[in-house]
């Protein structure tokens, strides 16, 4: 077991699932995941979701390199202004967008996140993807797919299938951004209608 | 900053960080080929305008078009207003529409303030210019200008503008702008000094956050960017001074003067400027003079205040951020 603040300063108990070095095999695979089924990740280009989805996306670049020898553009797509749900809380401060230089027209555009859970921000990044350019196809990885979503998406390539309950809260620390790489599973502080 | 933004004096340093790191990432909407975001969708916004204003109501316009906002222009010529309507009816002609925000210009100190505060309206009130007052979108942009020019777009993030000197130039008495940049300025830490004639020096001037200067000459060389403001001929009711040839040469900004600024230093001008006056053509259309670039900062800051004023259920500014990870 394991305890780490929140952000309102309340302890929560969570359990590691994923600690640093399953962390960094599973990405390993995703790599080469993406690299069979693009045949060779040619045109990938690969999006990360601020904030811990854009590093999930420099390490999986970095891994193409090693495993194609060709250097993988990586960007970073917010996706705040395209939520259905902006009007139900205090808007939030931006993220950056990064669009590599020769944008994404004709691309296989792999989109990167932490965690799948609703599907809303996957589809708020489609919407987004929309304004930005026209890719040849989009596809989806993440490192923990958690389960109940609302929307049809589905992830193309999955870290780790982690069935939850509503009740459950899955929280994915990164060395850039928490010190360390983990994922934890601990109980929600928020009730399940919520959550989102 | 409340539900409105009537004054840049009731901004605190992290809600105009905010509001300048917000408009950055708007600004790079501008450089897409569809420059529109839906955050605003089925959203109305009037811009209730008494005064006449061209950059600003276009200003606002382009911004809320570029967030998808209905946008409903109302210019006080031609409409009921000149048949004798009150500010109060009009307000509540736009509660009965239903309008989610007001834009409003007024050539009276403190309407803004008047239709946030009297409850006319539930809508939140964006000052787009009183009278001789408040006109704090423009100070936004043009601290957003200098952090852009002064720091870098980048490398300003989350940056105020801590020991910059800043230079007022010309027609303080009667300038908005030169009100609402001090206050905004000294909030993000520069050190601001209003050089002007001793006639157009507002009363009670001392008490505001800034040193007084006449002679624009001592001061131009310490600055690292002098803000140079329009004569406003159409508020003076009496001869503030002389002659405009003497106004030029003592508080004019011309190729000399300018050559005395350090290297770095930038020329502001709120727009509209006149030519040979105030600002020569040669400065004005030197790379170091930002008047252009303040037009197109204008939209990002604009965008940014609507979307954290309009974008949630309650304003983004000064309420506490909410964590990120969580919900996906």
């Amino acid at each position: 077991m394991d305890a780490h603040s929140s952000a309102d300063g309340a302890a929560v108990v969570a359990r590691p699932v994923l600690e640093g070095p399953d962390i960094a095999r599973v990405l390993t695979r995703i790599a080469h995941e993406i690299v069979e089924r693009a045949k060779g990740a040619d045109d990938v280009v690969l999006l990360g979701i601020p904030t811990r989805g854009v590093f999930l996306a420099r390490r999986l670049a970095a891994k193409l390199q090693e495993i194609t020898g060709r250097e993988v553009p990586v960007g970073s797509l917010d996706i705040t202004m395209y939520r259905d749900d902006l009007r139900m809380h205090p808007p939030r401060a931006l993220a950056r967008t990064e669009i590599p230089g020769d944008g994404l027209d004709g691309r296989l555009v792999v989109l990167v996140d932490d965690v799948l859970f609703s599907g809303r921000t996957i589809r708020a990044a489609l919407d987004a993807l929309n304004d930005i350019g026209r890719p040849r196809a989009v596809q989806l990885a993440v490192l923990v797919d958690r389960g109940h979503r609302e929307l049809p998406i589905r992830a193309d390539y999955v870290g780790k299938n982690l069935p939850t309950s509503l009740r459950e809260a899955v929280k994915v620390q990164l060395t850039e951004e928490d010190g360390r790489d983990a994922v934890l599973l601990g109980l929600s502080r928020t009730a399940p209608a919520d959550e989102r | 900053m409340k539900r409105h933004l009537i004054s840049a004096a009731d901004l605190t340093r992290d809600d105009a960080v905010l509001i300048l790191d917000t408009a950055e990432e708007m600004a790079r909407v501008a450089d897409r080929p569809i420059k529109k975001l839906p955050t605003l969708r089925g959203r109305t916004v009037c811009n209730l305008f008494f005064e006449d204003s061209t950059r600003t109501r276009i200003s606002f316009e382009a911004a809320e078009k570029r967030l998808s906002a209905d946008v409903i222009n109302f210019a006080a010529k031609g409409s009921s207003v000149s048949k004798g309507e009150s500010l109060k009816d009009t307000a509540q002609t736009l509660e009965a529409m239903g309008v989610d925000a007001v834009v409003i210009r007024h050539s009276a100190s403190g309407a803004p303030y008047r239709l946030a505060t009297s409850g006319w309206i539930d809508a939140p009130v964006i000052n787009a210019g009183d009278g001789t007052h408040q006109h704090p979108t423009q100070a936004l942009l043009d601290a957003f200008t200098m952090r852009r020019r002064l720091i870098g777009p980048d490398a300003g993030l989350g940056q105020d503008l801590g020991g910059r000197r800043i230079t007022i130039v010309g027609d303080v008495l009667h300038s908005r702008v030169a009100r609402s940049n001090v206050d905004l300025l000294h909030t993000l830490g520069a050190e601001v000094t209003l050089v002007a004639p001793p006639t157009l020096v507002p009363v009670g001037v001392e008490t505001w956050p800034c040193e007084v200067s006449y002679d624009l000459d001592s001061v131009l060389p310490k600055s690292d960017a002098v803000m140079m403001l329009r004569v406003q001929r159409e508020r003076m009711n009496a001869a503030f001074f002389p002659t405009e040839r003497e106004y030029s040469r003592r508080y004019g900004l011309d190729g000399d003067r300018m050559a005395r600024m350090p290297e770095h230093a930038l020329v502001m001008h709120p727009g509209p400027m006149v030519r040979g006056m105030e600002i020569t053509a040669e400065v004005a259309d030197s790379g170091r003079c930002t008047a252009v670039e303040q037009v197109a900062n204008g939209v990002s800051i604009r965008m940014a205040v609507l979307y954290l004023l309009l974008g949630g259920n309650e304003p983004a500014v000064s309420s506490p951020r909410t964590d990120r990870t969580e919900e996906k």
